[in-house]
């Protein structure tokens, strides 16, 4: 499949949801219009007119696109990267306790995997806590983990980032557990018959074994710990990050704000998940993955 | 001529949930230095468990099995043995080279004894040349080889191989079987190798182990007649044929196909 075969039905999809937007803001920014004329005793506006007055209203129910792109290019290209107005200066503040959460969360999931794979106590009790632990609504215990933090002296960018973790490190167990057992009874069987030791049937079997699953499992990781820290910007005040900008937008009805804050939200989680899909054919291609190969 | 493996009255049952399986009954068995010793009988006979005891994969329920005159778990631990699967098993994120280094990097073998005894390998199995190539890069036979290079890559005395050859066509077969055999008379080698093809059994061993299921039984020992140099034609000599038709025999006798 080349990328030029793509391209063509990706736009035709792209055209076709702008438009629809289009009409759908026309249609749910109307009734604002028609009030405003009856309160100032003047004729309902013509089509013509409705459909300018709709596309240019200050807060919208629904932004018309090229509001939400303008004041996208407005907070982040004309504004300082410093300014508390800036986008960028938002996105970075939750991409920081993105990162750290997925950090902490890969690894807390790897560990945890490890240790199910290779002991029986763990084997037979983590896996049930751990799907508890993802049956629990995040927004009931964000605020319950900031709180708690913030009263042991911590606050700031850890709080926010260990939300991420509780949602990224799921999973990572769950595919690593997976990956883990891959090999085959014949290659363990193999290792067995060169008297390996645990640490090397894991190191020279189980962890190379194991890769095409972790990867696939950190693509989820890293959208959810966006998600993740999002969140965790809500209870805090809402003082910076992206999470803060869209509840500050929907405090003061800043439809375009919201907008903008989601649209870069959508943006970062894409470029995360990317630069994980990067990774991931990296290290694919230096573990000799024949070219187009099942192992992906 | 010393005893490698020494079996007396071996016996494993295996629990399942329908009940008792008896995969090896009362096995008793002498295997020499240097012999070629093949397992032959229909599926389900016990002839790779047989071989999976031997190599400490299984513990026997009963008997007594000594290998190399040790217990086959000290045996595992002394590296004592090759072992070559049915598949080839490959890493495939390692190249053939590295691959064949592997058992050599676990038993901590400074790298340049690796690459010395990594290259001298696979010469003997005729893939120098193919060390920094991709398993997938190769074909069925050539993966079969390169596993069977990495088995002799710590140059155990005594190699186990479990139908090494049973996922290969009969042409790729039968050049296999010959290199397998020249290979065997360089590195005098003792070989226990299990097939359910009559005559690759009869082709390569000095001895044919003819075995029966329910239980997995010893049904027929077969000393062969035929001289240590052999030629493929020699599969069409009258010799050939009549230990061919002796293995039929104790094969049909063991097992009553009606069932």
């Amino acid at each position: 499949m080349t990328r030029k075969g793509k391209t063509i039905p990706v736009l035709t999809i792209v055209a076709a949801i702008v438009m629809l937007w289009y009409i759908g803001s026309v249609w749910m920014n109307a009734p604002f219009e028609y009030d405003q004329a009856e309160r100032l005793s003047k004729p309902a506006p013509a089509f013509g007119e409705l459909v300018t007055k709709t596309m240019a209203q200050e807060r919208p129910v629904l932004p018309a696109p090229h509001q939400v792109l303008t004041e996208i290019y407005e907070t982040t290209v004309l504004k300082k990267i410093t300014s508390k107005r800036s986008l960028i200066y938002h996105a970075w503040i939750t991409l920081s306790a993105t990162l750290l959460g997925f950090v902490i969360g890969t690894a807390l999931g790897i560990a945890l995997a490890v240790g199910i794979v290779h002991n029986r106590a763990m084997d037979k009790s983590v896996m049930p806590w751990v799907i508890t632990s993802q049956t629990i609504p995040i927004l009931a215990i964000a605020p319950m983990i900031i709180v708690v933090l913030n009263a042991a002296g911590i606050s700031g960018l850890l709080p926010k980032a260990l939300i991420s973790t509780y949602l990224s490190f799921f999973p990572v167990v769950v595919g690593m557990v997976k990956g883990l057992r891959s090999p085959s009874m014949s290659e363990l069987d193999l290792m067995r018959t060169y008297n390996a030791s645990r640490a090397q049937t894991f190191w020279k079997l189980r962890w190379p074994s194991s890769m095409p699953y972790l990867f696939t499992s950190l693509k989820v990781a890293v959208a959810i710990s966006l998600v993740g820290a999002i969140v965790g910007e809500m209870p805090t005040g809402a003082v910076a990050g992206l999470g803060a900008r869209l509840l500050a937008g929907s405090y003061y009805g800043q439809t375009i704000q919201i907008w903008s804050a989601l649209f870069m939200a959508a943006a970062l989680a894409a470029v995360l998940v990317m630069l994980v899909g990067f990774a991931h054919a990296y290290v694919l291609r230096q573990m000799g993955q024949k070219p187009g190969g099942a192992l992906a | 001529m010393k005893n490698v493996i020494t079996t007396e009255g071996l016996n494993l049952t295996f629990q399942t949930n329908d009940g008792p399986v008896h995969a090896l009954s009362d096995v008793n068995l002498e295997v020499g230095q240097g012999d070629f010793v093949s397992f032959i009988g229909p599926s389900g006979c016990g002839k790779t468990t047989f071989l999976r005891v031997i190599a400490d994969l299984e513990k026997p329920t009963g008997g007594s099995i000594s290998v190399n005159g040790m217990t086959p778990e000290q045996a595992r631990r002394e590296r004592a043995y090759g072992y070559v699967f049915q598949a080839a098993s490959l890493l495939p994120w390692r190249t053939i080279e590295k691959n064949v280094a592997l058992p050599l990097e676990i038993m901590g073998l400074s790298s340049t004894e690796q690459k010395e005894r990594t290259s001298r390998v696979l010469e003997l199995v005729d893939l120098a040349g193919f060390g920094k190539k991709y398993p997938w890069q190769l074909s069925g036979g050539m993966q079969q080889r390169a596993s069977i290079a990495r088995a002799l890559a710590f140059d155990a005395d005594l190699l186990l191989m479990d139908e090494p050859f049973g996922a290969l066509d009969e042409i790729v077969r039968d050049h296999l079987n010959e290199q397998l055999l020249k290979l065997w008379d360089r590195t005098n080698k003792t070989i226990c190798f299990v097939t359910h093809s009559i005559p690759e059994a009869v082709y390569l061993s000095t001895r044919i182990v003819v075995m029966s299921p329910r239980p997995g039984r010893v049904t027929d020992v077969i000393e062969s007649t035929l001289p240590k140099e052999r030629p493929l034609e020699i599969r069409e000599s009258k010799e050939f044929l009549e230990i061919a038709h002796r293995v039929r025999e104790g094969l049909r006798a063991g097992h009553s196909y009606d069932e």
